[in-house]
């Protein structure tokens, strides 16, 4: 087997024997946040490696979200069905955006305004569609008098959600390395290094890359709807708005987005660099976290664009070449 | 009935032309230095941020005079913008576009959360009553008026500056061409830096006019930020006419999408019709 | 005037110049012939550095250029018209010369320069608010020469002022090398149109693929066979 299976498979095995080990709820919480959000970065740098920057998957995961709760609470619509319709609902939205980007080859600087852009319509419906959404105030699920119920995708038990994260994690990894494996893959490189030559040479570049903008929006908005119902809790800013967007983007700068455990690191690092910080510094200064965590963004993109993860590799690759 | 219906729309499309003389201003300085310098500034309106602070500061707690207060800021965010150009921009000014854009993306956080910080998350105005304005039966804010006269005057300032001096003329010449700049005797990067503090100087003078109209809070930047991309791409990027004209189209659909329905409409469909412009005319209304 | 001794210059692993050397007297036209890639260009560039020195040593009026940078350089007294004019577009006319007197030094006699390129080129005078991307090639060269003149040079460089235009316009061309030089301005040019070249400078060098090959006279060399076969075609 390889790297980007026994990887993934490792820690996974780990992650699962976390509650065995008499971990507490709070280190419970803490890996389930990585986890997803670990997960929503992997989908993200699925088109981001490849030159896609977007900033518009603040509106994927606010849709996922949204769609899920205002389903089930207004027409008690489970969220197993209710999760796969806000997927489609974000997959749908990703299409109308993201096929004329395509065609009409809006790429740099300028996809990722337009994509900001769509953050910010999404971002602001939701604001202005108050009387369903709550606003700006946000939005919380019917409870389901018992605290768990499979039927409404509560579970009064963060164990359970461990297990939810880990899985969808995992599929995130593997969707990466199918990616990876497939034929996709050398098509988009040849399309982010040079989109005329690969046309040239047959490669269809439009259905390429509208291929891995659906993918990535999809598996974003997925994050999005578990993301709610494990904080059973949801607001603009938190799922959607232009900040979920730039976080997204930073964390995986920061863990790497070329190599597949990249964005799971930059979840991991900003994630517990946050509560470190919070810890040692005290609520009291709530943004210092961010502050020191902005710092640290500008720094690593100066002087490690590839990432932590990406440095690691590298600076192995040398160290191998040295010895060889 | 009708009437009434009518003064209240003129109202609106008027209070559009003054938040529209603003967002040009703001428009302008992130133009002009992605013109030059080829560098989008995603932190741009986090500096406008820090000089409404700069403002509320000077004035209100260490008693300045209001003018002299927003000099100040002018110069601060003058200052600061040099100095982003100086430790951040320069340093990757060789590396891929996106990374320059993230890059600056990182001191959108930095500054942000750095407000936060020392700051709080109060709300926070200069509490100067100006009056209220009235023609007819129509209300506008002195403060709008004044600051759309500025916002002006800025700009023809910055017109003039661009056209009369050597030093402006130069300025337009190195976003032609940036290689040949050397064999007129121009150190580009000391232009660069002086592109940026004349660019930090305009967010300055914006933050000026926003102060006078808005409560300061560190987000505040996230609110008309991505606004002010928007219609710097409309324009076409680095084309500070286009810009300029887009922020009065901008500022039309908010005020008046702002008008019929809620303020955050206003807003929806003004990203919605930069989407739309950008499918139609991926180079902006003004691009070549 | 102007001095090389054993200039080597490249582009990244690309060399591209191997120990040119050459000089240029006070009061000369001096030519750099040769092919297309041969690096005549790329000689022009390392004297006003705009790509460093790797080897060898430049200088002018005997002050060391080695570590000027490239903006510091008209400042010697050289002035670069680039290959292909490189002109500001979307500037004037005039505001194209204005940024040629960039310098202090010539800010402070930029309305005498003017008048000065205006006499020497009507035709600008003419075009002085017309967009200088919107001229023919041969006016454009005038703006080009008059941008360098601005600087109030003392040698004047000029990288293959003929390309790209045509023939009637070629030779009115190297009319105007001929009137700069009678303003009494030292001019080294580099050119592929070998035989008017060499007509209206006093010597040249041959440069082919980033050597020297030959100097001389310009009469010596518009005989010699070497030159006459290879490159003039007869
Ligand atoms: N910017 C550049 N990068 C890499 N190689 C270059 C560059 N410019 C020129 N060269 C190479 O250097 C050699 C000399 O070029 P140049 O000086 O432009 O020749 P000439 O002006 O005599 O035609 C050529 O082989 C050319 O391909
Ligand atoms: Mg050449």
């Amino acid at each position: 087997m390889q790297r980007d299976v026994i990887a993934p498979l490792v820690i996974a095995a780990l992650v699962a024997l976390a509650p065995f080990a008499g971990q507490t709820d709070y280190f419970i919480h803490i890996l389930v946040q990585i986890l997803l959000w670990g997960f929503i970065y992997t989908a993200w740098s699925l088109m981001g490696r490849f030159g896609l920057v977007s900033l518009g998957h603040g509106a994927f995961m606010g849709i996922g979200a949204y769609v899920t709760v205002l389903l089930w609470n207004f027409f008690e619509l489970t969220p197993w069905i209710g999760m796969p319709i806000a997927v489609a609902a974000a997959v749908a939205l990703a299409a109308i955006v993201g096929w004329p980007c395509v065609r009409l080859r809006i790429v740099g600087h300028y996809f990722a305004l337009v994509t900001l852009a769509l953050t910010a319509v999404v971002a602001l419906s939701i604001v202005g569609l108050r009387d369903i959404t709550g606003g700006s105030l946000g939005l919380t699920p019917n409870r389901e008098a018992a605290g768990t119920s499979i039927y409404a995708f509560q579970f009064a038990s963060k164990t359970v959600f461990l297990y939810v994260a880990l899985v969808l994690w995992l599929i995130g990894l593997f969707v990466w390395r199918a990616v990876d494996r497939g034929m996709g893959r050398y098509a988009l490189q040849a399309i982010s290094s040079d989109e005329d030559a690969s046309a040239s040479v047959g490669i269809n570049v439009g259905v390429e890359k509208i291929r891995i903008i659906l993918l990535s929006a999809g598996l974003t908005a997925l994050g999005g709807a578990v993301f709610g119902q494990y904080q059973m809790y949801i607001n603009p800013e938190t799922v959607s708005g232009i900040g979920v967007s730039l976080q997204i983007v930073f964390a995986v700068v920061a863990g790497g987005m070329f190599v597949q455990l990249g964005p799971t690191v930059g979840a991991a690092f900003t994630l517990i660099l946050a509560e470190t910080l919070r810890i040692l510094i005290g609520n009291e200064y709530h943004a210092a976290d961010t502050t020191i965590y902005g710092l640290m963004l500008v720094l690593f993109i100066i002087f490690m664009p590839k990432g932590i993860l990406g440095a690691v590799f590298a600076g192995l690759e040398r160290a191998k070449a040295k010895a060889a | 009935m009708d009437t009434i219906f009518d003064i209240y729309l003129l109202e609106a499309i008027v209070n559009g032309v003054l938040l529209g003389g603003v967002l040009g201003l703001l428009a302008l300085g992130l133009n002009l230095v992605f013109g030059v310098i080829d560098v989008v500034w995603i932190c741009y309106a986090e500096l406008v941020m820090l000089g409404m602070y700069t403002v509320y500061f000077l004035h209100v707690v260490y008693g300045v005079p209001v003018l002299l207060a927003c000099l100040g800021a002018v110069v601060v965010v003058g200052v600061l913008g040099a100095l982003l150009h100086y430790l951040v921009i320069r340093p990757v000014l060789q590396s891929e576009p996106i990374n320059q854009l993230l890059v600056t993306g990182g001191v959108l956080f930095f500054l942000q959360s750095f407000a936060t910080l020392v700051f709080g998350i109060e709300f926070r105005n200069l509490g100067l009553k100006l009056p209220i304005l009235n023609f007819g039966e129509m209300y506008f804010s002195y403060a709008r008026v004044l600051a759309f006269l500025v916002a002006l005057a800025g700009m023809v300032g910055l017109y003039l500056f661009l056209t009369r001096t050597f030093l402006g003329t130069a300025i337009r010449a190195i976003a032609q061409d940036r290689e040949i700049m050397p064999l007129m005797g121009v150190d580009s990067r000391k232009l660069y830096l002086v592109t940026s503090g004349i660019g930090g100087g305009l967010a300055g003078l914006a933050a000026c006019l926003l102060v006078l109209q808005y409560d300061v809070h560190p987000a505040i930047g996230l609110t008309f930020g991505p606004i002010t991309f928007m219609i710097c791409v409309l324009g076409g990027l680095g084309n500070m006419i286009g810009g300029f004209v887009a922020a009065f189209i901008i500022s039309q659909f908010i005020s008046i999408g702002g008008f019929f329905f809620h303020i955050e409409w206003g807003y929806v469909i003004a990203f919605a019709f930069f989407i739309l412009t950008m499918f139609i005319r991926p180079q902006g209304l003004f691009g070549k | 005037m102007l001095k090389l001794e054993g200039v080597s210059a490249g582009y990244g692993d690309f060399q591209a110049l191997f120990g040119a050397s050459l000089d240029v007297q006070a009061g000369e036209a001096v030519a750099v012939i040769g092919p297309n890639g041969a690096g005549k260009t790329t000689l022009l560039r390392v004297i006003s550095g705009i790509i460093p020195l790797r080897e060898g040593h430049l200088s002018m009026e005997g002050r060391p250029l080695d570590r000027v940078p490239a903006h510091r350089i008209i400042e010697t007294g050289i002035a670069h018209v680039p290959e292909n004019r490189r002109l500001f577009p979307r500037l004037t006319v005039e505001e194209n010369l204005k940024i040629g007197a960039y310098l202090p030094a010539a800010r402070s006699r930029f309305a005498e320069r003017l008048d000065f390129v205006y006499s020497l080129f009507p035709r600008m005078k003419e075009r002085r608010n017309q967009l200088a991307g919107t001229m023919s090639g041969g006016e454009q060269q005038m703006c080009a020469i008059g941008r360098a003149l601005m600087s109030g040079p003392k040698l004047l460089l000029m990288d293959e002022p003929s390309a790209g235009l045509a023939p009637v316009i070629v030779q009115q061309v190297f009319d105007l090398v001929r009137r700069i030089r009678s303003e009494g301005y030292t001019v080294l040019i580099v050119e592929q149109n070998i035989q008017q070249v060499l007509k209206v400078v006093d010597r040249a060098y041959l440069l082919e693929v980033g050597r020297i090959k030959l100097s001389g006279k310009s009469a010596d060399l518009l005989a010699s066979d070497e030159i006459r076969r290879a490159y003039i075609g007869l």
